[in-house]
């Protein structure tokens, strides 16, 4: 790390020589050391689901979220540093109550995009600022159906059916190719995603994490909501049974 | 001031040279079944002059999306004119057609926020992909409701009874063509400061197309 800097990584107005922005860089890798959120999206909604480290015994169960309601259809999962992603939702959910009291109807997602990752963006452009450490999942379930972007903190976005951002996007972009994710409704997502977590989770390195599902979908009435109380006892238990099975079949190999 | 007192715009000095010129009107919309039909007199008046016999009161917003215009004729084509840009730039954001109730949204806006200086009562008709046709009533006040029929102006007054006792939803085409065109011809020939050919626009998913109907042309009705 230290030599490639050489200068040209102190500042997010400039670019080193060879065309990079080393600041947007760094805050990539503050993403890569938060942990692991994926979003899915079936056919009738999106299933969003984070592992949430814990990194104290003596932190409340439950506090400190990675997963936002932004408006009724529309929900934000981040991944990096939870201050700078609060500032986001904060940004989001006033873009969208704005469009709203403005134009009398809710915001269409891909226009919510735009919007969040231009700011985003705007944050990589000037000496005085730092970009955002997060990467986010904006998710929704509205009148265009179900649809789902992440944005980067370079403020480049894409549109996805399947994505993942954090410690292991990588093992679990693989898990998710394996899913044939436009035939599949959320209740089938949903364990899924605990699946996925549960699977990508590293007990060496992270004892200890919490499980965050949400979803938006017609069983949930389009509203962007907390996976409900059974639905997600359900899906950790098959989490959970899944992990055994696979460390079984693991010993009988050996 | 001198006293008040009507001289029905005889005198040379009297109302109708320094009069707003306003569109003492009568206007409608009307859902049917494929889109919507927006119809207006073409009387604008200062006092009891007849500034234009012509006038069209249906006002494009955008390709989709009309106003029926009625009270002041500068403050309505103004916010007219205001809400078509806000429009066209939000269309070119979203990618698409800004939806009808979008656009209601952006005249109640105005009408509201400026209420207390305009004079101007409008109905927002327009054919959107989520809800196909539709129709917003702006009145005086700021107000915004959707509806399946709506009439206004001057001569709306007269013809309340004739629209509700008529109006059936999911009317044909021509079917509603009748009912607007015998609605307006009503209210026209009660209401003083209405009058002229009535204009029609029927939108629909392919655009609008607009209809004029001569006075000599007006279907009759008992005059007494």
């Amino acid at each position: 790390m230290s030599s490639i800097g050489t200068g040209y990584d102190l500042s997010a107005s400039q670019f080193s020589p060879d065309g990079r922005v080393f600041q947007v860089e760094y805050a990539m890798k503050a993403v890569e050391n938060s942990g692991t959120v994926i979003g899915l999206r079936g056919k009738d909604g999106v299933v969003l689901a984070a592992e949430k480290l814990v990194m104290s015994k003596l932190h409340e169960p439950g506090t400190n979220k990675r997963i936002f309601n932004v408006d009724r259809h529309v929900g934000m999962a981040f991944s990096g540093l939870i201050a700078d992603a609060r500032q986001i939702v904060d940004i989001a959910r006033r873009e969208a109550a704005n469009y709203r009291s403005q134009y009398g109807v809710s915001i269409p997602l891909n226009y919510l995009n735009d919007r969040v990752s231009m700011y985003m963006h705007a944050y990589t452009l000037y000496s005085a600022v730092r970009p955002y450490g997060c990467s986010v999942i904006l998710a929704s379930c509205g009148e265009e159906g179900p649809t789902m972007y992440t944005i980067d903190p370079s403020g480049v976005s894409y549109g996805y059916h399947g994505c993942a951002i954090g410690k292991a996007k990588q093992s679990a972009k693989t898990e998710i190719e394996k899913l044939k994710l436009s035939g599949m409704t959320c209740r089938e997502l949903v364990k899924e995603a605990a699946k996925i977590i549960y699977l990508v989770h590293d007990e060496l390195k992270d004892k200890n994490f919490e499980l965050e599902l949400s979803w938006m979908c017609e069983e949930s009435g389009g509203r962007h909501e907390k996976v409900p109380e059974h639905v997600f006892l359900e899906a950790e238990k098959a989490a959970k049974q899944a992990m055994e099975a696979d460390s079984d079949s693991d010993t009988e190999d050996m | 001031m001198p006293p008040v007192t009507s001289d029905y715009g005889m005198n040379a000095e009297s109302d109708w040279m320094n009069a707003a010129h306003s569109t003492g009107t009568s206007i409608m919309a009307a859902e049917f079944n494929g889109g919507v039909i927006i119809g207006a007199d073409s009387r604008t008046t200062t006092g009891a002059y007849i500034a234009n016999r012509v006038t069209d009161k249906l006002t494009k917003v955008t390709d989709h999306i009309y106003c029926c215009r009625s009270g002041s004729a500068a403050d309505t084509q103004a916010i007219a004119d205001i809400v078509a840009y806000h429009l066209s730039f939000h269309g070119m954001e979203l990618g698409e057609e800004p939806l009808v109730e979008t656009g209601a949204a952006v005249f109640r806006e105005l009408c509201y926020n400026y209420r207390d200086s305009l004079m101007a009562g409008i109905l927002v008709a327009g054919w959107d992909k989520r809800k196909g046709g539709q129709v917003y009533s702006i009145p005086i006040g700021g107000m915004c409701v959707r509806q399946q029929v709506s009439i206004g102006g001057s001569g709306s007054s007269y013809v309340y009874g004739y629209v509700d006792a008529n109006y059936k939803p999911n009317m044909s085409k021509e079917e509603c063509v009748k009912f607007i065109t015998n609605t307006l011809a009503l209210a026209m020939s009660r209401d003083g400061s209405s009058g002229g050919v009535v204009r029609l626009g029927i939108i629909t998913e392919e655009g609008i197309e607009r209809r004029v109907v001569l006075g000599d042309q007006l279907p009759k009705f008992f005059e007494g």
